[in-house]
């Protein structure tokens, strides 16, 4: 074995265990949020039930003072006014997993920081295994899965910098992540190596970088679709004067308002929409260049056809009066089961020209 | 949303019409008046609505499903008839099903050209009622401000009139559309958004169009080349050729190449030891009858292109070359004989005729015909399997055994030249009276027996097979991706909103300015947004002092109903 060889089995070392320990780190973070979610059950909320039992309450315009750049001193600023749509419920959003309480609020924020450092040194496994290859570090289910819950992570990070309301995320997401990277531990494992000649070219960096952007965050407005569901059937239960369980009452009241989870999902579907249309495009274009034919009802580029229907499907949904709501929801989730077992599904159970990674 | 409920209807007026172009929904309960004429209008109206377009685009998912998990004429003859043969009983209904052949059977036909025939039904009158928008103004403001989705008020000194000019100057510096109408300005941004809708779908159709087109036009075909030999691509040449249904041979690119020299590395060592590193096929081509020669790599991810026809490397192998000299000593046979790889190692099996030239001892006219057997890299003497070690050619090893009598070549029956039909042939047996086989090292000879001649391994070549294949049309798909790509970030990112401005002198003399603004979806952006103006229009119409005014001051109380803005 030569010394390059040697350094790169360091690199694949160092990997490992970055990867492991990012696992504990993610671990933490787990207990962290659920110490928040225990928390924050000792809040009296109910704020839910509260906006539905009283119907002048959510006639009344919200009031919103609008944040204006710079903040200059005018005094007596015009004020703006919002209304919600008719026949939306005007329920306001939960006071999220800490339900407002100082202690769960503490817990959570240390959730969040362990997540900071959990994905940092995800990441830093991620690189030194694409360091170790020397290549792009998705040539195998393993490579996939890493990145995939690290890129998952990130998106979430980001959109809690920029101030976005996607706390209620964090247990979830980060269950899945420590489940993520379970699986690729221990059954999709592979020794890190260099690529087969068939996946050796630059459209590897296009094609699948976006595909696992748009995977981790189609994956997050899958978590809100689901959340959304539940929600909807609790206000549902709320404003038919029922009286939902114990559970649901300390869980689903702390989570935003089903019409903030149902937006939330859209909007994060739609914008990944075209990254997703970009990445078949891209394989389509690397199939032209690798296969002679850049469509060829390969199974995985069937299911990259289904997944992207079935998406498209959705946003018409929503587009169309009487499919809003619940029934566009199950397109979505639909839509995410697609993706899903075009990743695990066709590379396990399909044979294809795909089938070369090793699963 | 377009289709406002009717009581909101009532109130804003027409300033919620058309912000979109959508078709309106129908109940799919109106039945048809009467007669032929009334039918396919209806039939017409259901096939261009959302709810059925919604209806095919999931059939369309639904049925590439059963393509991805059963194997497809069109991508695996042979896996076809290995599951045919191996489900009995669900075949033939499959067969009836069409679904060996999804992609191209009349129900995904059926499927996808409803699909798009509602997407032309849809689109063409879309297309029209936006280029009506474009021409058109912003709609006037509606009676009550105060029941949009965002409003904002304030009373000013400024005159009315001076109210609605820096209105306009500051919407139209924001790139709104907006003119004064009646006692308001209306004002719309966001034409792009339906535009980009349109391109999208517009684009939908072209890719169609184009892979359709590529289809039906396209050929591929396959051909094996030993090194120092080569190819000109006329259909005679090929060893496989598949053509859609108005491909004309005429369409094939005049070109020829040489193949040079065959390059394949493999991983040395650790656990993927074997694994295929680089395959590079260096080749000698020219471009029309007789063009320049010129030199080209071809890599597995980078064919050779000329003039639309584009050359792949598919697979290698080796050819061991044989040498046969016959009972008098003369050579009457020399040929690199590709065998094909049944293993990851590249160990290969192949049949070597020699059809003709060949005389035995007698100098009687026969057939000879070895089964070959031929490894890469042998494990060495005493390690028992004829299995390659590895795929590189480090310590190659040719087993061959002999038969002579006929070929059956003539039969007329068509032959695979990789298999001997041992029917109407000998066995050459040893002393012994075993049968006669020998594993050969380059350069060594086996002697067939009572001076029938010999066989000689003379060396390896390798071989590189190439798919060689012209899709007309990828060119339009590309252009119609970028398009559809390009429209779909209009239709998605960019709002479509309107706003009005409404300034009244009061009746103590203050003006009183409303500001409302009104989107497709109910969206954070659009109060930001109205925040925004207004506040550049209070710098322009400072609040007055005295006591704020209360909202929808202008007209009637607010009312208890919400207006509805289309929610996303
Ligand atoms: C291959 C089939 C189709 C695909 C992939 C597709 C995809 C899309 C997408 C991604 C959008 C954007 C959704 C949004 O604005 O939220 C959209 C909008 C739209 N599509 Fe399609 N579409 C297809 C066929 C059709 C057909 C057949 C019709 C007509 C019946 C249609 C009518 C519309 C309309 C009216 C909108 C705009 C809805 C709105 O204003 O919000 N589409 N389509």
């Amino acid at each position: 074995m030569n010394l390059a060889a040697a350094t790169n089995e360091n690199l694949a070392h160092t990997s490992n265990v970055l990867i492991y320990s990012s696992m504990a780190v993610y671990t933490l973070a787990f207990f962290a949020h659920i110490a928040e979610w225990v928390f924050g059950s000792r809040s009296k909320v109910g704020r839910t039930a509260a906006a539905l039992n009283a119907p002048a309450a959510a006639a009344s315009p919200v009031k919103v003072r609008v944040a204006r750049r710079g903040g200059t001193a005018v005094l007596d600023r015009p004020e703006v006014i919002t209304r919600s749509a008719a026949g939306t419920r005007d329920v306001p959003d939960g006071p999220g997993a800490a339900g407002g309480t100082f202690k769960g609020d503490l817990w959570g924020r240390i959730a969040v920081s362990l997540t900071v450092l959990a994905f940092a040194v995800e990441a830093g496994g991620v690189l030194t295994r694409a360091l170790s290859v020397q290549r792009a570090p998705w040539g195998n289910m393993y490579e996939f899965s890493i990145t995939f819950s690290t890129v998952a992570v990130g998106a979430y990070l980001v959109l809690l910098a920029l101030k976005k309301n996607v706390r209620w995320l964090g247990l979830m997401l980060v269950t899945t992540v420590l489940l993520d990277l379970g699986i690729a531990t221990t059954t999709l494992y592979t020794a890190s190596d260099q690529l087969v000649p068939a996946l050796d070219s630059y459209w590897l960096w296009i094609h699948v970088s976006t595909a696992i952007i748009c995977g981790a965050v189609f994956y997050l407005g899958a978590v809100g679709t689901l959340l959304y569901l539940f929600r909807d059937s609790y206000e549902n239960k709320l404003a038919n004067g029922g009286t939902p369980g114990t559970f649901a009452r300390s869980v689903l009241e702390r989570l935003p308002a089903a019409a903030t989870l149902d937006k939330f999902a859209y909007r994060v579907n739609a914008a990944v929409f075209p990254l997703w249309t970009f990445t078949i495009i891209a394989g389509a274009i690397w199939a032209g260049d690798a296969w002679g034919r850049y469509w060829g009802w390969d199974p995985k580029e069937v299911w990259s056809f289904i997944t992207w229907v079935a998406y498209a499907s959705y946003l018409h949904a929503r587009a169309t009066a009487g499919w809003k709501g619940r029934k566009a929801a199950y397109l979505a989730l639909l839509a995410f089961g697609c993706w899903l077992f075009n990743y695990y599904g066709v590379n396990i159970f399909v044979t294809g020209k795909h089938s070369y990674a090793g699963v | 949303m377009s289709n406002l409920n009717t009581t909101d209807e009532r109130d804003l007026g027409g300033a919620g019409e058309q912000l979109s172009t959508a078709p309106r929904e129908e109940s799919a309960a109106t039945v048809p008046a009467m007669g032929v004429i009334g039918w396919a209008r209806w039939f017409w109206r259901q096939l261009t609505s959302m709810r059925v377009a919604l209806i095919l685009l999931f059939l369309l998912s639904l049925g590439a499903v059963p393509g991805s998990l059963i194997p497809q004429n069109s991508v695996d003859e042979m896996k076809v008839q290995t599951f045919k043969e191996a489900h009995t009983t669900v075949s033939p209904l499959y067969e009836k099903l069409q679904f060996f052949d999804v992609y191209s059977s009349v129900w995904f036909s059926a499927i996808y050209i409803l699909l798009f025939v509602s997407l032309i039904g849809c689109i063409v009158p879309r297309t029209g009622q936006f280029v009506g928008q474009l021409r058109a103004r912003p709609p006037a403001a509606p009676k009550k401000l105060t029941r949009l989705p965002a409003y904002a008020t304030w009373r000013t000194e400024a005159d009315p009139e001076r109210v609605h000019e820096a209105a306009l100057a500051v919407l139209r510096g924001r790139r709104f559309r907006s003119h004064v109408a009646g006692d308001a300005v209306a004002a719309e941004k966001g034409y792009l958004r339906e535009a980009g809708n349109l391109l999208f779908h517009v684009a939908l159709i072209v890719m169609l169009v184009a892979f359709a087109s590529g289809q039906l036009f396209k050929s591929e075909g396959g051909k094996l080349v030993v090194e120092g030999d080569g190819f000109s691509n006329t259909l005679t040449q090929y060893d496989d050729f598949k053509s859609g249904s108005l491909f004309d041979t005429e369409d094939l690119t005049p070109f020829s190449f040489t193949l040079d020299d065959f390059v394949g590395t493999y991983e040395r060592s650790g656990p993927q030891r074997g694994t295929p590193r680089t395959y590079e096929a260096r080749v000698t081509y020219s471009e029309g009858a007789d063009g320049k020669e010129r030199k080209k790599v071809i890599r597995v991810n980078q064919p050779l292109v000329v003039d639309g026809t584009k050359v792949y490397l598919n697979a290698h192998g080796y050819a061991p070359v044989l040498s046969v000299k016959d009972g008098k000593g003369k050579e009457v046979y020399r040929t690199a004989v590709p065998l094909l790889p049944i293993d990851n190692n590249v160990t290969s099996t192949g049949a070597v005729k020699v059809m003709d030239g060949y005389r035995d001892r007698n100098g009687r006219k026969t057939q000879l015909g070895f089964q070959a057997f031929f490894v890469p890299t042998f494990a060495g003497d005493g390690q028992g399997t004829m299995f390659s070690q590895f795929p590189g050619a480090d310590y190659p090893v040719l087993a061959l055994n002999g038969y002579h009598g006929s070929l059956g070549v003539d039969s007329g029956l068509p032959q695979n030249v990789y298999q001997l039909d041992t029917s109407k042939m000998t066995e050459f047996k040893d002393s012994n009276g075993d049968k006669l086989k020998k594993r050969l090292r380059p350069g060594e000879t086996m002697k067939l027996p009572d001076g029938a001649g010999s066989i000689t391994f003379e060396g390896v070549e390798e071989w590189a097979s190439f798919q060689i294949s012209r899709q007309p049309a990828s060119g339009w798909a590309l252009a119609g991706a970028v398009a559809a790509i390009a429209g779909l970030a209009g239709s998605l990112f960019i709002q479509r909103r309107r706003v009005w401005v409404r300034a009244v002198r009061g009746a103590d003399g203050v003006t009183v300015v409303e500001m409302a603004g009104l989107g497709r979806s109910e969206s954070a952006k659009l109060p930001e947004e109205l925040g925004d103006l207004a506040l550049a229009l209070h710098t322009e119409a400072p609040t007055a002092p005295g006591p704020e005014p209360e909202p929808g001051s202008g007209s009637d109380q607010p009312s208890e109903e919400p207006a509805e803005g289309a929610e996303k």
